[in-house]
C-alpha cells in the first residue's frame, strides 16, 4: 500500500495515522517513502493520540454571502508533527499555544482532519 | 580568501516594461520590452544574447517559451523555477555560467499582465494537497500565520507592521514610476480591510503588470560597456520548504542562511551596506528579512521599523523604489529589488537617489517563505 493510500484508508476509517521513523524515531507528516530527517525508510504506521496545541493560525477574511470568516490553523500534534487544519467554532476565539484535540470530521465531503478546542 | 566567483560578473543592462497597467499586452509582450530595453541600456542586441535565464508564470517551459518568443538560440538557459526568488537565484547561475565560459551574454528577464489580464495573481502550481481542503487563501495566509505566530512569540505589533507600509509609501511618492504615491499613516493601513489576519489590505503587496530585465557580462568585458558596470559581489541561495506547514520555525527563514553565505562571498558585512531591496510581498517579510540578514536581533524587527528607520530620511534605506507594497508588484518581485539595487549604485534611480552608493543589497524570496536568495551588488571601487 502507497503512503498516500494507507492514509486516505486511515481518514476513512476515522484515524489520524501518522509515519514514524524505525531508525530514529522521528513521526512523519505528510505521508511519504523516506524519512526526512535521516533519510531511512524503514517507516511504521502509528495512530495519532489526538492531542495538539496551536502552532499558528489566521483568519481568512470571506463575506458573509460566501460563507463568512473561517479559521486555517497550523497544529502541532503530540508527536511532533505540524499539520494545515482548522479548529471548529469563532475563528476570533483561536489562540496561539491553545490546546486542541484532532479529530477526523469532513470538508465538503472528504473527509480531512480538523480540530476542537480540547476542554480545561 | 576570496570567493572564486566574487566580482567575476556585472550588470551592464537595466530595463523596465509596462509597470502598473500594461492593458492588451501578453506577459510575453511585456518580458520581451524589457529584455529590449535592458538590451539597449547595456549597448547590445538580442543577437548578442547567448545565456538566457527566464522563470514565468504562463508556461511551464518559460525559458524556451522566452528563447521563441525572442527569436533567439541561447546556448546557455535556466529557467529554475523557485518563485520570485528565481531572479535573483539566476544571478548565481549566471556568474557561474559566464565565468566557466558557458555563456557571453547572459539575459535575465520576466514579464507578466496579471493586472490587466485577470486581476489577480496567476498561479504556477495547485495548492498543496495536504494543505487545499482547509481553503488558506495564498499567498497571503501563509505569511500572515508567520505574522501572527512572530506578534505571539516577540510581541510584534500591527502597529509595527503598518510602519512597513507606510515606509514603502514614502519611497514610492517620490518615485514616478511606483504604481501607489499618494502616502498614508499608520492609521490608514489599521484601518484598511483584513484580508487573512492578522494582515490587511495595505500588509499586501499591490498586484500589477510590469516586467524588469538585466543584462549580465564576465566583469573583463564590462567596461566596454556605456553605463557604470555593477559588480555582483555575492549571491547565495537556501531553501526551507514548499508548503507553509513544513517550514522549520516560521519566525526565522532561510535569509539567516543565504545572507551568511553572500555577506562571506561578497567580504563585506551588513552595516557596510548602504541600501538594501528586500522582497516585500507583504510587511512581516521586512521584519523578518531584517532579522534575519543581520540587521536587528530575531523579534526586534518590529521596534526595529518604528519611527521611520527604513523611510526616506531615515537611518537605514529600505526599498527605495517602493517596493512590492507601492511601486509594483506584477506576481514575482525579485527582478525589482536587483534592478533598484544597480540604479543606486549607477546612480540613476528613478525615484530618490542616495548618495555615495558602493553597496547594495537585493533579497528574493519565493515560495511561502520557502527560498531565500541574497546577492550583494558592488561598484568598481568594492571589487
Amino acid at each position: 500500500m502507497t503512503p498516500d493510500t494507507h492514509f486516505k484508508e486511515g481518514l476513512a476509517a476515522g484515524e489520524i495515522r501518522l509515519q514514524r521513523c524505525a531508525a530514529c524515531d522521528t513521526h512523519i507528516f505528510f505521508p511519504r517513502v523516506l524519512c526526512p530527517a535521516c533519510h531511512g525508510t524503514d517507516l511504521t504506521w502509528v495512530t495519532a493520540s489526538g492531542a495538539g496545541e496551536v502552532y499558528t493560525f489566521t483568519t481568512v477574511r470571506q463575506r458573509p454571502e460566501r460563507g463568512g470568516d473561517y479559521n486555517v490553523a497550523m497544529v502541532e500534534l503530540a508527536e511532533g508533527v505540524r499539520m494545515m487544519t482548522r479548529v471548529d467554532g469563532d475563528p476570533q476565539a483561536v489562540k496561539v499555544g491553545m490546546p486542541v484535540t484532532a479529530y477526523v470530521g469532513d470538508i465538503d465531503g472528504t473527509p480531512a482532519v480538523l480540530c476542537r478546542k480540547s476542554e480545561a | 580568501m576570496d570567493h572564486a566567483l566574487r566580482g567575476k560578473s556585472a550588470i551592464v543592462g537595466l530595463g523596465v516594461a509596462g509597470l502598473g497597467e500594461a492593458p492588451g499586452y501578453t506577459s510575453w509582450d511585456i518580458m520581451a520590452q524589457s529584455a529590449q530595453a535592458a538590451l539597449a541600456d547595456a549597448g547590445l542586441a538580442l543577437k548578442d544574447v547567448d545565456g538566457l535565464f527566464c522563470a514565468m508564470m504562463e508556461d511551464s517551459m518559460p525559458v524556451l517559451m522566452a528563447a521563441e518568443y525572442l527569436g533567439i538560440r541561447p546556448r546557455h538557459v535556466d529557467g529554475t523555477l523557485t518563485g520570485g526568488s528565481s531572479f535573483v537565484n539566476y544571478l548565481a547561475s549566471a556568474t557561474a555560467a559566464l565565468d566557466a565560459g558557458l555563456c557571453d551574454v547572459a539575459l535575465v528577464c520576466y514579464g507578466s499582465n496579471q493586472r490587466t489580464a485577470s486581476g489577480k495573481l496567476v498561479t504556477a502550481s495547485r495548492l498543496p494537497p495536504f494543505e487545499a481542503p482547509y481553503k488558506p487563501r495564498y499567498p497571503v495566509s501563509g505569511y500572515a500565520m508567520a505574522a501572527q505566530r512572530h506578534m505571539h512569540q516577540y510581541g510584534t505589533t500591527r502597529e509595527q507592521l503598518a510602519d512597513v507600509a507606510v515606509a514603502a509609501r514614502g519611497w514610492a511618492s517620490h518615485n514616478p514610476q511606483a504604481f501607489m504615491r499618494d502616502p498614508i499613516t499608520r492609521g490608514d493601513v489599521l484601518a484598511a480591510r483584513m484580508v487573512s489576519d492578522p494582515l490587511g489590505k495595505l500588509d499586501c503587496c499591490l498586484v500589477t503588470d510590469g516586467g524588469g530585465a538585466i543584462v549580465l557580462t564576465r566583469a573583463d568585458r564590462a567596461k566596454d560597456h556605456a553605463k557604470t558596470p555593477v559588480y555582483v559581489l555575492g549571491a547565495a541561495a537556501e531553501s526551507t520548504h514548499r508548503q507553509i506547514s513544513q517550514m522549520p520555525d516560521f519566525t526565522v527563514t532561510a535569509a539567516r542562511e543565504s545572507g551568511k553565505r553572500a555577506f562571506a562571498m561578497a567580504g563585506v558585512k551588513p552595516s557596510d551596506i548602504d541600501v538594501l531591496q528586500l522582497y516585500d510581498a507583504f510587511t512581516i517579510n521586512i521584519i523578518l528579512f531584517l532579522e534575519d540578514l543581520g540587521y536587528c536581533a530575531k523579534g526586534e524587527g518590529g521596534a526595529f521599523v518604528e519611527g521611520g528607520r527604513i523611510a526616506p530620511g531615515g537611518a537605514l534605506p529600505v526599498n527605495t523604489y517602493g517596493g512590492g507594497l507601492s511601486c509594483t508588484h506584477p506576481g514575482m518581485l525579485g527582478i525589482f529589488t536587483i534592478i533598484e539595487a544597480a540604479h543606486q549604485i549607477r546612480g540613476t534611480a528613478p525615484g530618490l537617489q542616495l548618495d555615495g552608493v558602493d553597496l547594495a543589497l537585493a533579497h528574493g524570496n519565493g515560495g511561502v517563505l520557502s527560498s531565500q536568495v541574497t546577492a550583494i551588488l558592488g561598484s568598481e571601487a568594492t571589487l
